[in-house]
């Protein structure tokens, strides 16, 4: 089975969310509060237990194509990136967590205890416990649509495009096309953000076309997988251990024996 | 967002302002309460740090000292058992921590540590207090007493360092950031907070060595944070400010406090050590708890995660 993936293309991203209602509609989401969060037309705030579209939305005082617009408004929807090297997964202390055949990373929640390990843990910030339910949630990938051979919910909804769901390695030479094609029409900020295999997570499954730093979406600049540093903890965590026991020997000597 | 000047320092090269999305975290906040998770860090070291005393107790032949730190370690381990536990979002499902054995997941690792550790500590309780035994089964609990006693100090310096890397095997920078050093500050934490409470219930003649202990622990915490916070730069701020920070210095203060005391007075009073080994006691548990707030503070600023990650990058 070849692994799938989402490319959300933001420069065609048009803000309808319709990305956001299908997800909701066919995985069964909770709602997130019905909130005004003053941020533009962006009343999601960020992905979560109950988010797993966000439609991301940012106005700029900057000039644009056109001689006398002032103002970009950016517009992107973000979703888990099920990464090459998942922090959530690795951590996962029950195998709730799991890679799935088709390459992506989901949540059994069968077997998920709410140990919340996974929250901290993930790079970009995605998963988060559902606290009426106490257990950890976050997009699928539509596992369930995708085994019939059916598109994702949101890519399904979306009208222009922008979220275009397939094999990664297909979508990752469609996406460096795009970015050469917007490029040379004069948009020389668009850049490919999670396409590389060579980042730290070894490359997102959900990868985007953005047109400023990735930052400026509320994404990490450089995100790294937190157990790309573990065996080095291990290897500490066992020095200061010797160290423990061998305060604890020094202490103790030469003490008289029973 | 523009950079603080702390001190009318002036800054060699000006800090690059950082881009966020109305201010929001990139991360998401560790959804563990505090009083459970930065609780059970203090209460593991603990259950680590008397195992590591009675098993010196038991083979130097200190049988008050040996019964008492017996005691305080499982009561520390039944606590931290019942913080882990209440802590899940689905407490009834706790023994799918033991579902699989996970070595890239701290958690699981921590899981069968500690419960491996819970066998020995249960034997060394039950040979301090027969009448929990059978009487056919005493004498089985006797002969296995100095192996227990033994493996659960082995397994004890376990239980006091796999909770360091339990923290930093995340995302949240101060956390992530502090891995070289954590294990450190967790030892000597544990071995200082433990020999404080060794301080205050053991005799003064069979304290020789927790006085040893609790110096030698304290030193090792305080010389592994100082290392942590000045290599840390900026993602190391939540340790010297906000609320974390004020507990962190609050906990050196009284950690040196202890340290003096024990020195001091540690052999001449009951009163100095009783009042030594409380600070040295209190100290720890705060100190975990000024870690897990700088951790979790970490999360909550888009600056902490966004500005490292831009300098390693530079500018896109």
């Amino acid at each position: 089975m070849s692994r799938m993936g989402f490319f959300t293309d933001t420069s065609i991203c048009i803000g309808c969310k319709a990305c956001e209602v299908a997800c909701k509609e066919w995985n069964s989401v909770p709602d997130d509060g019905f909130n005004l969060l003053g941020m533009s037309f962006d009343n999601t705030g960020m992905l979560g237990a109950n988010s797993w579209r966000h439609v991301a939305f940012i106005e700029q005082s900057k000039p644009v194509a056109q001689p006398d617009a002032h103002v970009r408004w950016l517009m992107s929807s973000d979703v888990c990136k099920h990464c090459t090297h998942a922090g959530c997964l690795d951590v996962c202390p029950t195998g709730s967590l799991f890679r799935t055949e088709f390459g992506t990373v989901v949540v059994q929640e069968d077997i998920c205890n709410g140990c919340g390990y996974c929250v901290p843990a993930c790079p970009y910030g995605v998963i988060d416990r559902r606290e009426d339910d106490g257990r950890v949630w976050k997009c699928t990938l539509c596992y369930d649509r995708i085994g019939d051979g059916l598109e994702p919910a949101c890519a399904k909804a979306c009208p222009t495009d922008s979220i275009q769901f397939g094999e990664l390695d297909e979508l990752r030479e469609r996406a460096r096309g795009r970015v050469d094609e917007l490029v040379s029409a004069g948009v020389v900020d668009a850049r490919l953000y999670g396409a590389s295999p060579d980042d730290g997570v070894g490359g997102a499954g959900a990868f985007f076309l953005l047109l400023d730093e990735p930052e400026v979406y509320g994404l990490p600049p450089d995100p790294v997988v937190p157990t790309r540093d573990l065996a080095s903890m291990w290897r500490h965590a066992a020095a200061a251990a010797g160290v423990f026991l061998g305060l604890g020997v020094a202490a103790f000597a030469g003490r008289r024996s029973s | 967002m523009t950079e603080r000047r702390r001190g009318g320092e002036r800054l060699m090269v000006p800090k690059a302002e950082f881009s966020s999305y109305y201010g929001k975290p990139v991360l998401k906040r560790p959804v563990w309460e505090e009083r459970y998770i930065a609780g059970y860090l203090f209460t593991g070291g603990i259950a680590a740090g008397t195992a590591l005393l009675a098993a010196g107790a038991d083979v130097t032949g200190q049988p008050s000292l040996r019964r008492s730190m017996r005691l305080s370690s499982l009561a520390a381990l039944a606590v931290s058992g019942f913080a882990l536990v209440r802590d899940l979002g689905r407490p009834e499902r706790f023994a799918n921590m033991l579902r699989v054995f996970k070595p890239t997941s701290p958690m699981s690792v921590g899981s069968w540590l500690l419960s491996a550790f819970a066998l020995p500590t249960g034997i060394g309780v039950m040979d301090e207090v027969p009448a929990l035994v059978p009487r056919p089964l005493r004498s089985v609990v006797r002969r296995l007493s100095r192996p227990a006693a033994v493996s659960a100090a082995a397994l004890g310096s376990g239980v006091a360092t796999y909770t360091a890397v339990l923290i930093c095997d995340t995302s949240a920078p101060s956390w992530h950031a502090a891995y070289p050093e954590m294990p450190f500050v967790f030892a000597g934490s544990a071995l200082s907070g433990s020999a404080g409470l060794a301080l205050m219930v053991a005799p003064i003649r069979e304290a020789g060595s927790a006085r040893t202990l609790a110096v030698a622990g304290a030193l090792l915490e305080l010389s592994a944070a100082q290392r942590m916070e000045r290599r840390l730069g900026f993602v190391g701020e939540p340790y010297r400010e906000h609320a974390s920070g004020r507990k962190l210095k609050a906990a050196k203060a009284m950690t040196v406090a202890g340290v003096a005391t024990t020195v001091l007075l540690g052999r001449r009073s009951r009163a100095g050590a009783f009042l030594a080994g409380a600070a040295l006691f209190g100290a720890s548990a705060l100190t975990r708890f000024g870690v897990f707030e700088a951790g979790v503070i970490s999360t909550e600023d888009p600056a902490y995660t966004v500005r490292p990650q831009r300098e390693r990058v530079g500018e896109g």
